[in-house]
C-alpha cells in the first residue's frame, strides 16, 4: 500500500496565469453555492462577511455608550439601558467578533494557500463551524430580544444568577461559539500537521501560519474550560446548582477562577494572529527576510503557555489569597518577555530595509506604536500595588482597547488591504487607504488616550454618571470615536468601489514572497493547478524575483531532476 | 473481480484535497484525538469542581456517597467495560472484512450502552423519590449536612454530561450500523468505525474515574 516515501520531482517554472478566467469566485453561481460551499477561501469570506457585520454592531453600540457619556448625568438612555449595551458591545466584540476575526477569516482564506494544500483538512467541519458560528449568534440574538444581558461580558457571579435578563440564552450561545472556534482550531493543527506541500517544512512556513498554530492551540485547551464553565453557570441559574451562588454554598470567585482560566488565554486567541500578520508585512514592505525567525515563531507558542499561567491577574481585588497574587503578578510580567521579543525583531527587521509605506505598512507601523502602549500598560497593571488603585478604573478600559483595537483590529485591517487584491482580484485606491489609516490612527488616540488619564483619576468604568471633572476628557473621547466611525465609512467606502471599479490586481502587486501570491487574483477553485514544490523560505527577499520557480509534483526519469523527501517533515 | 471493487470504492472514498489514503486517514485520526483532549478537558473543568468541594467538605462527600447504591454503580462499570470490548472486536472485524460480524459487535455495543443508560435511569428515579434534586429542588432530610445539595449538584452535572456522551455514542454506533450495511465501510476504509471507537473509549474512561469518586468514597 504505502508507496516510497521518495518521489522524483521536477522543478520547473511556475506559470502564473495573470488573467484567469476561471476562479474561485465564479466557479460555482448562486447564493446557496456560497453558504454550502465547503472551499475554504468562500468559507473565509463568509466569516469575512460575518464578522465585519458584528463589528458594524458592536461599534454601533460603542457610539451609543460614548453619546451616553457626553454630559455628567443622564444624556440619552437609562442607567439600566446602559448596562445592557456596554454588556451587549463587549459580548459582541469579543465572541462574535474578535475571536473568528482573522483566524477563521484570513487564516482560513490564506492557512491552505501558504502552505500549498487545496484545502483545510476536513473541509465539512470547517462549513459546519460557520454554520454553528452562526446559530450562537441566532442564540444571542434572542437573549438580545427577550431581554438584554446587563451582568458584562464577564458574567461574574452571584448577580448572573439574579437579574432578571436572559443569561441563560447568552452564555448558550457563547457555549455554541466556543464549539465553533474549538472546530476551527482543530481544522488548521491537523492541515498544519498533515497537509504542506513537499519541501515546505516547518522552518520554511510563513511567520502568520506558526501564528494561527500557537492560537489554536489555545483555543483547544482554554475553549473547554469556557464551555464547562457557561454551562455550570446556565445550570446555576436553571437549577440553582449552588457551585457558583454565595446563598446556596458556593463559590462565586471560583466562577472567577473558571472564567479567567478560558479568558486570559482567550486574549491571546485574539492577539497572537494579529502578532502574525504584522511579520508578513513588516518583511514585505521593508523588503527584508524577517529578523530572527525562529524567535518569532517559537515566542508565539512561549506567549500561547505562559498565557495559561497568570489568570489571576484579574482578580486581584477580588478576594484570592495573597500569595496566589504575589504569584500571579510575578508570572504576568512574563508575558512581556516573548512580547518584547517580537517587537524588538521587528524593529529590527525595518532597520537598513528599502521600507515602502503602502497603507498595510503604515497600518504595521500604527500597530507597533499602538500595541506598545497596550502591552506595557499591561505590564503596569499587572503589579499588584499599581493594579488596586487601577482595577476597574477607565485606564483598565484604555489598556484593552488599546491592544484589541489597536492591535488585533488595527492588525486585521494591514491584513485586509495587504490581501484585497488576492482575495477580490481588484486594487484598492492607495492615496485613500493612507489617508483613511490616519484617520483611524488620530482618532483612536483621540478616543483612547484621555481614557487613561482618566482611569488614573479615578473614573470607575461601567458607570453611567460621572463627576463634573471628568466632563472635557469623556467629550473629547466621544468626539474621536465618531472620527473613528468616520474612518471606517471612508474606508468602507474606498473599498467597495474597488470591489466594483478598481483596476485589475496582478497576482503579486506587493512582490512578496510566500506562496499565496505564486498564483492567480483571485486564485482558481484549487488555489493551484499542479502540488508545488517549495523550494525558498516566504521571506526571501535577498533573491531576485525572478529566481522563484516552484517545483512541480510528477515523477519523471530525466536527469534535470532534483529528489526531494516526498514527506512534508 | 472482487479486489477490483473494492479498489474503485476505496478511490471514491479519497476526498479531492489529500494526496493519498495514508494522508487522508492520518488527519482524521489526528482530528479526532484533538477533539478528545477537548472532551477531556471541559470534563476535567468539572473534576476540578470536584476536587475543590471535596477539598473544602471531606466530610460532606462521605456522607452524602453513602446515599449511592456501590452495587448498581459497579454493575454500570462493568457494562461499560464489557461494551468498550465489544466495540474494539467491532473494528477489528471491519478491518477484516466481517462486516456482518462488525455489525452485530455494534448492536452488542448499543445493548450494553443501553442497559447503562436504564440502570441510570433507575438510580436516579430511586434519588428522585426520595426528593434528592439537583441544587435548590433538593428536599431530602435524611442527610445532616447543610451542604447535601451540593453534592448532588456535582453528581448530577458529573454523571448527566456523561449520560449525555453515552447517548451521544449510541447514536454514533448506530450510524455506523448504517454505514456497513450499506458496504461503506471495509478493510480498505475504516476510519469513521475507527474514530467512533475512540469516541465510546473515552466515554468508558471517563466513567471509569466517576465511578470511584463518586460513589466509592471512604
Ligand atoms: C503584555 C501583555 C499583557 C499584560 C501584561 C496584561 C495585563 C492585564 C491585567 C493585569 C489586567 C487586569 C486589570 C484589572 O482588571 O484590574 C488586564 C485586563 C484586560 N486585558 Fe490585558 N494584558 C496584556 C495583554 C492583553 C491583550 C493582548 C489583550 C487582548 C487582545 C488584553 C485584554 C484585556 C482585557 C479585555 C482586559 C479586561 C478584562 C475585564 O473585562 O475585566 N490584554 N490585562
Ligand atoms: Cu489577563
Amino acid at each position: 500500500m504505502a508507496d516510497s516515501s521518495q518521489k522524483t520531482l521536477r522543478i520547473r517554472e511556475f506559470p502564473i496565469d495573470e488573467n484567469p478566467g476561471h476562479t474561485y469566485l465564479n466557479h460555482e453561481k448562486g447564493i446557496l453555492s456560497w453558504l454550502f460551499t465547503v472551499d475554504h477561501k468562500r468559507i473565509g469570506l463568509l466569516y469575512l462577511g460575518s464578522v465585519i457585520l458584528f463589528f458594524f454592531v458592536g461599534g454601533m453600540l460603542a457610539l451609543l455608550l460614548r453619546t451616553e457619556l457626553l454630559t455628567p448625568a443622564q444624556s440619552i438612555v437609562d442607567a439600566d439601558t446602559y448596562n445592557q449595551i456596554f454588556t451587549l458591545h463587549g459580548a459582541i466584540m469579543i465572541f462574535l467578533f474578535i475571536i473568528p476575526s482573522i483566524p477563521a477569516a484570513l487564516g482560513n482564506f490564506f492557512l491552505p494557500m501558504m502552505i500549498g494544500a487545496k484545502d483545510v483538512a476536513f473541509p465539512r467541519l470547517n462549513l459546519a463551524s460557520w454554520w454553528i458560528y452562526i446559530f450562537g449568534a441566532l442564540f444571542a440574538l434572542y437573549s438580545i430580544i427577550t431581554g438584554a444581558v446587563d451582568t458584562g461580558w464577564t458574567f461574574y457571579t452571584p448577580y448572573s444568577t439574579q437579574t432578571g435578563t436572559s443569561v441563560v440564552s447568552m452564555t448558550l450561545a457563547v457555549f455554541i461559539l466556543g464549539f465553533s472556534s474549538i472546530l476551527t482550531g482543530l481544522n488548521f493543527i491537523v492541515t498544519l500537521h498533515k497537509l504542506r506541500s513537499p519541501g515546505l517544512s516547518w522552518s520554511k512556513m510563513p511567520l502568520f501560519l506558526w501564528s494561527l498554530y500557537a492560537t489554536a492551540v489555545i483555543q483547544i485547551l482554554a475553549t473547554p474550560i469556557l464551555a464547562i464553565t457557561v454551562l455550570l453557570l446556565a445550570m446555576e441559574r436553571i437549577l440553582g446548582i449552588g457551585i457558583f451562588d454565595p446563598s446556596l454554598g458556593g463559590d462565586p470567585v471560583l466562577f472567577q477562577h473558571f472564567f479567567w482560566f478560558y479568558s486570559h488565554p482567550a486574549v491571546y486567541i485574539m492577539i497572537v494572529p494579529a502578532f502574525g500578520i504584522i511579520s508578513e508585512l513588516i518583511s514585505t514592505y521593508s523588503r527584508k527576510t524577517i529578523f530572527g525567525y525562529w524567535a518569532i515563531a517559537l515566542s508565539s507558542l512561549a506567549i500561547a503557555f505562559i498565557g495559561f499561567l497568570v489568570w489571576g491577574h484579574h482578580m486581584f481585588v477580588s478576594g484570592q489569597s495573597e500569595l496566589s497574587s504575589v504569584v500571579f503578578s510575578f508570572l504576568t510580567f512574563f508575558v512581556g518577555v516573548p512580547t518584547g521579543i517580537k517587537i524588538f525583531n521587528w524593529v529590527a527587521t525595518m532597520y537598513k530595509g528599502s521600507i515602502d509605506l503602502k497603507t498595510p505598512m503604515l497600518y504595521a507601523l500604527a500597530f507597533l506604536f499602538l500595541f506598545t502602549i497596550g502591552g506595557l500598560t499591561g505590564i503596569m497593571i499587572g503589579a499588584l500595588s499599581i493594579n488596586v488603585h487601577l482595577h476597574d478604573t477607565y485606564y483598565i478600559v484604555a489598556h484593552f482597547h488599546y491592544v484589541m483595537m489597536g492591535g488585533t483590529v488595527i492588525a486585521m485591517l494591514g491584513g485586509l488591504h495587504h490581501w484585497w487584491p488576492k482575495m477580490t482580484g481588484k486594487m484598492y485606491n492607495e492615496f485613500w487607504g493612507r489617508i483613511t489609516c490616519g484617520v483611524i490612527f488620530l482618532s483612536f488616540n483621540m478616543t483612547f488616550l484621555p481614557q487613561f488619564i482618566m482611569g488614573s483619576q479615578g473614573m470607575p468604568r461601567r458607570y453611567f454618571n460621572y463627576v463634573d471633572q471628568f466632563q472635557g476628557l469623556h467629550q473629547f473621547s466621544t468626539i474621536g470615536s465618531y472620527l473613528l466611525g468616520v474612518g471606517f465609512v471612508m474606508m468602507a467606502v474606498y473599498l467597495l468601489w474597488s470591489l466594483f471599479k478598481g483596476p485589475k490586481a496582478p497576482s503579486n502587486p506587493w512582490k512578496a514572497r510566500s506562496l499565496e501570491w505564486m498564483t492567480s487574483s483571485p486564485p482558481t477553485h484549487h488555489n493551484f493547478e499542479y502540488t508545488p514544490v517549495i523550494l525558498h523560505g516566504p521571506y526571501d527577499h535577498h533573491k531576485p524575483m525572478k529566481e522563484f520557480r516552484m517545483g512541480v509534483a510528477e515523477e519523471s526519469e530525466s536527469p534535470d531532476v532534483i529528489e526531494i523527501d516526498k514527506d512534508p517533515a | 473481480m472482487a479486489n477490483q471493487s473494492v479498489a474503485t470504492e476505496k478511490k471514491s472514498h479519497l476526498q479531492h484535497h489529500f494526496v493519498d489514503e495514508d494522508q487522508q486517514f492520518e488527519s482524521s485520526k489526528m482530528g479526532m484525538w484533538i477533539f478528545l483532549v477537548t472532551e477531556v478537558l471541559m470534563f476535567g473543568g468539572l473534576f476540578v469542581a470536584y476536587i475543590i468541594y471535596r477539598a473544602w467538605h471531606p466530610d460532606l462527600f462521605y456522607e452524602a456517597a453513602q446515599e449511592l447504591d456501590v452495587a448498581l454503580g459497579a454493575t454500570n462499570t462493568v457494562v461499560l467495560i464489557a461494551s468498550s470490548l465489544t466495540i474494539a472486536l467491532a473494528i477489528r472485524a471491519v478491518q477484516l472484512d466481517k462486516i456482518k460480524a462488525a455489525i452485530n459487535y455494534m448492536a452488542a455495543t448499543i445493548l450494553l450502552a443501553g442497559t447503562f443508560m436504564v440502570i441510570k435511569y433507575f438510580e436516579y428515579m430511586d434519588k428522585f423519590g426520595k426528593g434528592i434534586y439537583p441544587g435548590e429542588s433538593y428536599t431530602y432530610d435524611g442527610l445532616e449536612h447543610e451542604m447535601a445539595a451540593n453534592f448532588f449538584s456535582i453528581y448530577y452535572m458529573m454523571t448527566g454530561l456523561h449520560g449525555i456522551h453515552v447517548v451521544i455514542g449510541m447514536v454514533l454506533i448506530g450510524w455506523m450500523i448504517i454505514k456497513a450495511k450499506k458496504g461503506l465501510v471495509h478493510s480498505g476504509y475504516y476510519t469513521p468505525v475507527e474514530n467512533t471507537g475512540l469516541f465510546w473509549h473515552l466515554v468508558d474512561i471517563i466513567w471509569i474515574f466517576l465511578f470511584p469518586l463518586l460513589y466509592l468514597i471512604d
